[in-house]
């Protein structure tokens, strides 16, 4: 496993403590979760997804990852309407250890209000976390 | 003495049943038929299924060939922890298959049936004898259907007093059938923590007892093999709320004859007969849980139960306050025939010195391979005893790595990574059938083992070498899942 | 004891290692006040040949000892069990072995048991089968629930009255606990689900049906599959006689979600019901709620085939509170016996005996019909149907029993108290047309 130093944390996105990342595009939030989150539980073999147009509040679960001795449950960031999902995970969850925070993105969230991201932390707060 | 029985040998390739089916073979003596041929409506009827087509030495081959892939009991110590495999006596076989029992239909109505039901009406009085309870059912399936059986029956009672509670105490101990079950009755687990000493503490229990709990799952002996010594205070405090305590029988194997677990506070517990009463596991089952109760219990029972009038008995399902039924009709009676005759060819005395030499060699194997491997909780143990990788970690060798190795040396690997309160576990559990010398066979090859993981890392982890196929990729058998040819 | 290895020097050497002067030292561990004061009271223990006397004894109090005439169905049936399903099966790596954790030493359980998931896809017409459950009640009851998670709105599940009776009441002990409720679909005059009752109902997460139902008639699936697509609920079937599907059209033909069913004829015998096989299959959407072990392909590091316990995720060891199901089993040993039996009967045989099963209920019926029973319903059966019977039947049932081992018949009336004097009567590949003409000359 990767020490905390060696984790890839883009500066522009928003970290939760369950170690998703969201980030706001133009009227959407994608979410996915993190380089540690997807080292800890190594090979993913499955991810569960919501439908489109489900909705959530701020912190429920909206799905979870898999590995084959494991399951981790995913929490929502941000408040609002699923608008998409990430099908290509489907037959490919892997691409959820190799690109997380590109191909491997999960949700697309249309949120009820933006400012909810403002809780979240950033990587420095995110760092302070880890390591406890 | 030093020879280990692992080795390599001739093995046959065999495909799949489909690759040798060959269009007009059959491997079955049809029946010959004396009445007319009467064909169903077209509408009704489909094709006949696609299924191999062999002739019956293609079938026997097959099946021969595959079960030389496989390790049992029969081939050698299988050590696993939690399991019980102890050696599955063939005169119990002889029993199940006499055509009387083999044979019986269950609606054959209780006056044709007076034998079986003789055999459940004993075998009931027996199990109740051993555990110190006042009724069993035998309906149980396996043991987490036990489980369920005892979770319906402790959600009944507090329906009855009048008021449902919604949470049951789950220590960390626990099989995770535990909290699975309790969730199917619908309540919340609530987890709590073993003591320092690897066994629970009152105090902590006292600190989350409530009259919105329903009771708590207590495996004793607990699965690192501790015998939870405060058993009796954790029941009480659990009664003072209205509690009840109900026991996993999984590892009755240590105790027999030495405590009765309806003497200590425990208000329902499930056996496994395919553990501590020499069934075999037959590859994952069938099996049998019996559920044994506390004379208050004893009117939630699932139905039909067996009834001794005078000198017949008959199936009663007359019972208002029962669970209901889990069993379409009264749960495994071959696996029932097996434990009986064992119980039977074992007696009080000899079923008591088989608890007492499954300790003996627990106990033995754990002090002889102390040095060997860390052993997290250092104390005297019951049946099975837990160790695990932390002396392996410098060389980069993990609990997995020996345990494929001991393939190579001709033994089934003990449990591994279970319980999770111990990260790493190799958790062995030799069974009071094997034999000093087997016992030291298996001490030896971890020794030889552990050696290796100093000398020669690299062997362990591409261990087994000598089986059918090496370490398979189960994370592409997860991704792509490939469930039929 | 012939099981027990160890000799006094093992003892009082292995004691010595252990830390311990005796062998009632080795329980010091547990307080005094908790060991047993009280003996195990239970008979001394037998030789070999002692308890081949009292097993004997037992056996032989039961009517199935000799040999009998088994017009008996209703969830168990009589089939010819060919001698090398036994011959194979009692093999001791089969039986001994536990499940397949370690799948470099149990390739034998493994392959054994994805033959077993195929055969069972290709016999019912879906996309997955489990390893096995512990019988079609429990099976059928695990798919009760699926259907009941799945719809966070309703509780309610619409089961046919014609399902099982004892499979009815096993869903109703696990589902009600958790506040589901099952609710009944009447059966019309012709012994069939009652389709105009059911399109009533709403509010329900699912449709449960048998076919053959248990009365032996054949359900027409197609229409309860329409109903679900239009009440957008599951559609679940099951079914007591496996030989039935190498006759009738499959239940995935008709669009089940979900197909429970009991897999005892498959070379498994009757032993007082149980254990018998559960089956459990699903569509490829369904691959992940389905409860239960499942076996996949996969290749070892060298590049061969191989085969491992798979999609662990969803079992209990791993979801804990979470696992839809407590299963942790299956009825390995029985699943193998139906795969053997399977492979054996192979495409040819498994029709043929189908087709022989339902032309012996035929000959059956007709001559109870010419002896004054009076068929119950006018509607297409497999090997099971319902008869009114004539007065006296009963007095010449018991007779029948203990004078000739004949057992004609189940009474319907335990089970729908309404259908006094009516059986349900059962005819396999096991009973002959000399049997049957003895059956109607006694009966007459």
């Amino acid at each position: 496993m990767k020490e905390i130093n060696d984790l890839n944390l883009p500066d522009d996105v928003k970290y939760t403590k369950d170690h998703e990342w969201a980030k706001q595009d133009s009227d959407t939030v994608t979410v996915g979760i993190n380089d540690y989150a997807q080292d800890q539980l190594g090979e993913i073999v499955f991810v569960e997804l919501p439908e489109v147009g489900d909705a959530f509040s701020e912190g429920d679960e909206f799905g979870s990852v898999e590995s084959v001795k494991a399951v981790s449950e995913m929490y929502i960031p941000i408040s609002g309407e699923i608008v998409q999902i990430n099908e290509a995970l489907e037959d490919a969850p892997e691409l959820v250890n190799e690109s997380c925070y590109d191909n491997g993105w999960i949700i697309k969230v249309k949120p009820d209000d933006v400012s909810e991201l403002d809780n979240l932390m950033d990587k420095a707060a995110y760092l302070d976390m880890l390591k406890g | 003495m030093n020879q280990q029985p692992g080795r390599s040998g001739l093995i046959f390739n065999e495909p799949l049943l489909w690759e040798k089916s060959r269009e007009g073979r059959c491997a079955i003596s049809l029946p010959n038929s004396d009445v007319d041929r009467v064909e169903l409506d077209p509408e009704l009827t489909g094709d006949a299924p696609e299924l191999p087509q062999l002739s019956e030495l293609d079938v026997v081959r097959h099946y021969t060939r595959l079960s030389q892939w496989n390790f049992g009991v029969d081939s050698g110590m299988y050590p696993l922890g939690s399991c019980t495999m102890k050696y599955n006596p063939k005169t119990n076989e002889v029993q199940a298959a006499r055509q009387g029992f083999a044979g019986a239909h269950p609606f054959s109505g209780d006056e044709f049936s007076q034998g079986a039901m003789a055999l459940m009406y004993n075998l009931e009085q027996y199990l109740a004898q051993i555990t110190g309870f006042n009724a069993v059912t035998l309906q149980p399936a396996a043991g987490a259907h036990g489980e369920l059986a005892g979770m319906l029956m402790i959600h009944a009672y507090h329906a009855k007093m009048g008021k449902q509670r919604s949470k049951i105490i789950i220590p960390d101990t626990a099989h995770g059938t535990n909290p699975a079950s309790a969730t199917l009755c619908g309540y919340e687990s609530i987890n709590v923590k073993s003591g320092e000493k690897g066994i629970l503490e009152p105090e902590i229990i006292a600190a989350v007892m409530d009259e919105d709990t329903a009771g708590i799952m207590v495996t004793n002996p607990n699965t690192l093999g501790l015998f939870e010594s405060n058993i009796k205070e954790i029941a009480d405090i659990v009664h003072a709320k209205g509690g009840l305590v109900y026991g996993d029988g999984a590892n009755m194997n240590a105790i027999m004859g030495i405590v009765k677990p309806g003497e200590i506070g425990i208000d329902v517990l499930h056996l496994n007969l395919h553990k501590t009463f020499s069934t075999p596991h037959g590859g994952g089952g069938p099996g049998s849980g019996p559920v044994a109760v506390t004379k208050a219990l004893e009117p939630f029972l699932p139905i039909p139960r067996v009834e001794k009038k005078l000198d017949s008995y008959k199936f009663v399902t007359d019972c208002p306050d029962t669970i209901g039924r889990l069993h379409t009709f009264y749960g495994h009676f071959g696996v029932m025939v097996r434990a009986y005759s064992y119980i039977l060819s074992m007696g009080a005395k000899e079923l008591k010195n088989a608890s007492t030499l499954a300790v003996l060699n627990a106990n033995y194997i754990k002090e002889s391979l102390k040095g060997t491997l860390n052993l997290p909780y250092d104390l005297p143990c019951m049946h099975e005893c837990v160790f695990n990788d932390e002396f392996q970690k410098k060389d980069h060798i993990t609990t997995m790595d020996m345990a494929k190795r001991l393939l190579d040396y001709g033994f089934h690997p003990p449990t591994v990574y279970f319980p999770l309160v111990v990260e790493g576990a190799f958790m062995v559990e030799p069974t009071e059938t094997e034999s000093k010398e087997d016992i030291d066979q298996f001490i030896n090859a971890v020794k030889a083992i552990v050696k290796e993981a100093k000398d020669d890392p690299e062997k362990l982890k591409k261990a087994p070498l000598l089986t059918k196929v090496t370490r398979l990729d189960e994370v592409t058998a997860a991704r792509k899942p490939c469930l039929r040819g | 004891m012939r099981y027990l290895p160890h000799t006094k020097k093992d003892i009082e050497t292995m004691l010595k290692v252990a830390g311990h002067s005796s062998l009632d030292d080795l329980f010091n561990c547990i307080p005094d006040d908790l060991k047993t004061k009280n003996t195990i009271d239970i008979p001394e223990s037998l030789s070999e040949w002692e308890l081949n006397a009292h097993m004997e004894d037992l056996a032989s109090a039961n009517i199935a000892c000799k040999k009998y005439n088994c017009f008996l169905g209703a969830g168990s049936y009589d089939h010819y069990i060919p001698a090398i399903i036994p011959y194979l099966i009692s093999r001791s790596e089969f039986i001994t072995a536990y499940t397949p954790y370690q799948p470099e030493v149990s390739q034998g359980t493994l392959q054994g048991i994805y033959e077993f998931q195929t055969m069972v896809t290709e016999l019912l017409g879906m996309d997955v089968a489990t390893a096995s459950h512990y019988d079609c009640g429990t099976a059928l009851a695990e798919a009760a629930l699926i259907a009941l998670r799945k719809n966070k709105k309703v509780n309610k599940i619409a089961v046919s009255g014609l399902v099982h009776p004892s499979h009815r009441q096993i869903i109703h002990t696990y589902i009600s606990p958790t506040g589901y409720e099952i609710i009944e679909i009447p059966y019309t005059k012709e012994g069939l689900t009652d389709v105009g009752a059911l399109k009533g109902m709403d509010d329900i997460a699912g449709i449960a049906v048998q076919s053959p139902n248990f009365f032996g008639n054949i359900e027409d699936l197609k229409i309860f599959k329409t109903i679900a697509d239009e009440k957008k609920v599951l559609f679940i079937t099951s079914f007591t006689e496996a030989i039935a599907y190498g006759l009738l059209k499959n239940p995935g033909s008709f669009g089940a979600d979900l197909v429970a069913g009991e897999g005892q004829s498959l070379g498994i015998t009757k032993s007082f019901g149980g254990p018998g096989l559960g089956l459990l299959a699903g569509t490829k959407k369904q691959m992940r709620n389905l409860p239960g072990r499942l076996i996949g392909k996969t290749k070892d590091a060298n590049g061969d085939d191989g085969f491992v316990l798979t999609l662990a995720t969803r079992e209990q060891h791993i979801r804990r509170e979470k696992a839809s199901s407590n299963i942790c089993s299956n009825n390995g040993l029985n699943a193998l016996t139906a795969a053997i039996y399977l492979a054996t009967t192979g495409k040819i045989g498994i029709r043929e005996i189908a087709q022989q099963n339902h032309d012996n209920a035929v000959y059956l019926k007709t001559s109870l019909e010419k002896v004054g029973f009076e068929s119950a319903f006018d509607t297409p059966f497999f090997n099971e149907f319902v008869m009114k019977v004539p007065e006296g039947f009963e007095q010449k049932r018991d007779a029948l029993i203990n004078d000739k081992c004949t057992f004609a018949g189940i009474s319907l009336e335990p089970f729908y108290p309404e259908l006094k004097n009516h059986y349900l009567f059962c005819a396999t590949e096991t009973i002959s047309k000399d049997d049957i003409d003895q059956l109607a000359k006694e009966v007459q």
